[in-house]
């Protein structure tokens, strides 16, 4: 047993369901007790879905405890295909029902005889795996399935599309700003003149599966979800895939380049057969020249990284915590591109804590690799950094010790399903990253100085009266020694120093009274 | 108009319905009662629901915490007493608290964690109370969890000896934020009753004695395991009576005590007649406007009973679970209502079932509906105007004060609705 508060990674099944909801026309049906169908909730608030959530329970109770789910599970299934007439019905697993141990596949099986649907078994452990991974599996298993079918059908169609073409792979429901990041890898990828194929599974039809390897090459922009998927591709039908993360002015590059090269050798092994359509993409000059206007042009981070505002962050200190997409790209964003000191950079998916590892050596202090959070909120509270980069969780502890948060990572709130356009991904991606960055930071600065000339609200009385009585004097030196503080501090330390001057009985109030206050406030 | 049915009429669906978790009771009596620590012994997927319904509250260092089961303990390749032992020690260390309740959920009753058995033997390792309640999705929907903590607790008050307080006295069950608790102990107190204690009081030192010349009185509808505990196990006498919510639910549970008590209740026709007057201008908005309840939380007979006593039509009466002997006053309220304002009868769904529920709705065009959080955004975005269920659970609904809060909650739909429409933008 292990005493829990909080959880950065959800159960498993919660990565099923997000998998399922995500594919058009699917139905996931929880084997579970009253009240698991929480996921519905989150969907319906967080992301505003104006659909009812394709997610039903067949509910374990009492009787299915002392006899058996028996038809339960099969009724609740065919009960589902007539209702929705969806494309698939996905059987999904929860803790009750791995100690259960019943035959799911069974039902499964049963199920399948009297449906127009497909009916599959999501198989997942939710002893031994969390939310990411689960929904990593989930896509493979259904991508294989239906790959699997078409070939048995013979209707799997392998010829590749005439233009440069790719699938996104691992865009979901309830993901950290993934509707914008898809958008704008769209445009990405468009610039590039290369085609989308298929984006799974955010919006995309069981049924276009077949299509997936008509692509030239496949897309996987997180880490967490989608490369499972991807490397079944690669070695089922020899499909290619970059996973770099377009995150940050040098990823986004590396990330084009690697397209690049994709093409580059799709065009040549294609070439003997029959030749294909040029594209852009298979000249190198063509992608210095893109990679160049956009980071000079289009994305305002690398003047940003050069402008006075990021010099004053130089050597500035600073932690990151989330997944390991996010934490990884945020912790080389910060340390290559705007020169900030990453005290410590950690992620809580531990599954993948090589990788990450891997990824942040050389531009971290030190790594912490943990998903209890109050280990994390120690080590913030110990280095005293600048400013945090990390999940709602770190918000809030930045929010006790004082120190300014950017929220980059899940798990998230829903405020961080804004309506606006904000990517992470992409140019434009950098460009919302810098303004993340440097506002944490401004905003970090101006609550710093407030504390030097003392403090947000005045909390005690400072005269008897409320108007203001004229009974003290600035003296020239004095005055103009206040003048010179900022504005935005300059009313409050004119009060301090007046309360000061009151509480000592001083009648005008030169340089060295200003000063003396300060000192008596700063102390 | 459907035509009214002379009765009630009672139907039982599939049960395929979305609530919460009884488990989601600690994030209430945590905060009622305040020496106590709340240890949910269940999985992730328990805790994870915690943590998303409860939202903000989550940061705010609250007194309950997961015991969350590994694959170790699922497999019995650890010992349960150890373990327990081993988490109650620190949290001992760390919060200090009067009593521990553990929360049995789906998990321990699957694999038959002996909660009951091991709780005395490690209560007495420790020094302190641990208090056992299966508040679990097996068995119970949301607010029962609360049902099964209290008749937990009720177990542990102190006998009445004959000599403690005058005799009969009066304790009141359910868990109230402490100013809707002292304003009920007021209204009764006018009519010379003496409230004795609280079950929940808010330390758990100042359990409320019980014993045979006890009457005791719920204040929800969920409340029914408690009340068979408090008869059955501690000999009280339950006075069944309407809850206290809304000013008729409210009178009519002042009457019923008072009545027992060989009281005849003075000032409350006027009071109540008051209380309408005052409002008026909510009610106004209201009336003649049909509602359909969904159900998941019980509190449903008793706010649709107040509802059509405001002049609403309602269709239907969803409710996960309807004990017809510890709700018999409010269903008799219920029907004399409907006869006195001559509305039709709602059909009481138990169990409902969600999808056919929605086919209902789209077919009856209700002017509102109380549902969960689950189906509300899908609903407005096909036209019907909703209201979120859960709101009423945590809102203040009970007392003679509190009538107004239930009917700003219910009218805020249709006030938005108004302001919306008026500024036409209808576009969405």
């Amino acid at each position: 047993m292990k005493l829990a508060y909080w959880m950065y990674a959800g159960p498993a099944h919660i990565g099923t369901l997000r998998v399922a909801s995500s594919f058009q026309n699917v139905h996931a049906i929880m084997h579970a007790p009253l009240g698991d169908d929480y996921f519905n909730v989150m969907r319906s608030m967080l992301e505003r879905e104006r659909d009812f959530t394709p997610v039903t329970t067949s509910i374990v109770d009492r009787h299915v405890l002392a006899r058996g789910s028996q038809e339960k599970v099969v009724d609740n299934i065919t009960r589902k295909d007539k209702e929705e007439l969806p494309d698939l019905v996905l059987l999904t697993p929860t803790c009750t029902s791995s100690i259960l141990q019943e035959d799911l596949q069974n039902f499964v099986n049963r199920a399948t005889m009297q449906t127009t649907c497909d009916v599959l078994l999501a198989d997942v452990n939710h002893y031994r795996v969390n939310e990411f991974q689960a929904a990593d599996r989930t896509l493979e298993q259904i991508v294989r399935f239906y790959l699997d079918k078409a070939k048995k059908n013979q209707d799997l169609n392998l010829e590749k599309t005439e233009k440069p073409s790719a699938n996104i792979i691992g865009m979901f429901t309830l993901g950290f700003h993934n509707q914008h990041d898809c958008r704008e890898l769209k445009r990405l990828l468009a610039e590039l003149g290369i085609e989308v194929n298929e984006i799974i599974p955010e919006g995309g039809s069981v049924l276009n599966l077949k299509n997936l390897p008509k692509a030239w090459f496949n897309i996987v922009p997180y880490r967490e979800i989608g490369l499972m998927t991807a490397v079944y591709l690669e070695t089922e039908f020899a499909m290619p895939y970059v996973s770099t993360t377009p995150m940050g002015i040098l990823d986004t590059a590396e990330f084009i380049r690697q397209i690049g090269q994709i093409i580059q050798n799709h065009a040549e092994t294609q070439v003997k057969e029959k030749p294909t359509v040029k594209s852009p993409m298979e000249n190198a000059v063509f992608i210095e020249n893109y990679i160049e206007k956009q980071t000079r042009f289009v994305s305002q981070a690398a003047w940003f990284s050069r402008s006075i505002d990021c010099q004053n962050l130089t050597g500035k200190r600073a932690i990151v915590f989330g997944d390991a997409t996010h934490a990884a790209a945020m912790t080389k964003i910060l340390s290559r591109e705007m020169g900030i000191r990453v005290a410590c950079a950690g992620t809580y998916c531990k599954h993948d804590a090589d990788w990450f590892r891997e990824q942040v050596v050389g531009f971290c202090d030190q790594i912490l690799i943990t998903d209890d959070h109050t280990q994390v909120g120690d080590m913030i509270a110990q280095l005293e950094p600048a400013a945090i980069f990390g999940t709602q969780m770190e918000r809030h502890v930045g929010k006790r010790l004082d120190i300014p948060c950017g929220v980059i990572s899940a798990p998230v709130h829903i405020q961080n399903f804004p309506l606006g356009y904000r990517p992470f991904l992409g140019y434009e991606g950098t460009n919302q990253i810098a303004d993340l960055v440097y506002n944490s930071f401004s905003l970090g600065m101006e609550d710093h100085l407030l504390e030097i000339f003392g403090g947000h609200d005045t909390k005690e009385v400072i005269t008897k009266s409320l108007s203001t009585a004229v009974d003290l004097g600035w003296s020239t030196d004095g005055l103009a020694e206040l003048n010179k503080i900022p504005g935005f501090v300059r009313g409050k330390v004119k009060r301090n120093t007046e309360k000061y001057a009151r509480q000592n009985n001083i009648q005008t109030i030169t340089l060295d009274i200003l000063f003396a206050a300060k000192e008596a406030n700063g102390a | 108009m459907k035509e009214s049915q002379e009765n009630l009429v009672f139907e039982c669906e599939t049960g395929n319905y979305h609530t919460f978790c009884p488990i989601s009771c600690v994030s209430w009596l945590y905060q009622k009662i305040e020496d106590s620590f709340f240890l949910v012994i269940g999985t992730k997927t328990c805790g994870y629901f915690l943590q998303n319904a409860m939202g903000v509250m989550i940061f705010a260092e609250p007194r309950y915490a997961m015991a969350e089961l590994e694959e170790s303990d699922i497999s019995a390749q650890l010992n349960d007493y150890k373990e327990l032992k081993r988490l109650c020690l620190q949290i001992k260390q760390d919060r200090n608290p009067s009593v521990i309740v553990w929360i049995g959920t789906c998990t321990t009753e699957i694999i038959k964690m002996d909660l009951e058995g091991i709780a005395p033997k490690l209560e007495a390792d420790i020094g302190i109370p641990i208090i056992v309640a299966r508040a679990n999705g097996l068995d119970y929907a949301f607010t029962q969890g609360e049902d099964t903590v209290l008749a937990a607790m009720a177990q542990r008050c102190p006998e009445k000896t004959p000599t403690d307080k005058p005799d009969p006295s009066l304790v009141l069950f359910g868990s109230l934020t402490s100013n809707v608790a002292s304003h009920l102990a007021l209204e009764l107190k006018k009519q010379g009753i003496q409230v004795q204690g609280w079950l929940p009081s808010p330390r758990y030192g100042d359990l409320p004695a019980l014993g045979e010349d006890v009457y005791v009185a719920g204040v929800n509808p969920f409340l029914s395991r408690t009340a068979t505990t408090l008869m059955r196990r501690r000999k009280c006498k339950l006075i069944s009576a309407p809850f206290p919510i809304g000013p008729d639910g409210t009178r009519a549970w002042i009457e019923e005590i008072s009545s027992v008590f060989g009281i005849v209740p003075h000032g409350l026709e006027e009071r109540e007649q008051q209380l309408w007057e005052n409002l008026e201008d909510l009610v106004s908005l209201v009336r003649g406007k049909s509602v359909f309840f969904m159900g998941d939380n019980l509190l449903e007979v008793s706010l649709a009973r107040f509802l059509i006593r405001c002049g609403m039509i309602v269709y239907e009466i969803g409710i996960p679970y309807m004990d017809k002997r510890f709700q018999a006053a409010e269903l008799a309220l219920l029907e004399k209502t409907c006869l006195k304002m001559n509305a039709p009868m709602p059909r009481i769904v138990e169990k409902p079932d969600n999808y056919y529920q929605i086919q209902r709705i789209r077919e009856l065009q209700p002017d509102l509906t109380i549902t969960g959080m689950a189906h509300a955004n899908p609903l407005e975005a096909r036209g019907i105007t909703t209201k979120w269920s859960v709101e009423f659970t945590f809102a203040q609904i009970h007392g003679f004060t509190n009538a107004r809060e239930i009917l700003e909650l219910v009218t805020r739909p249709l006030r938005r609705q108004k302001n919306i429409q008026e500024k036409s933008l209808t576009f969405v």
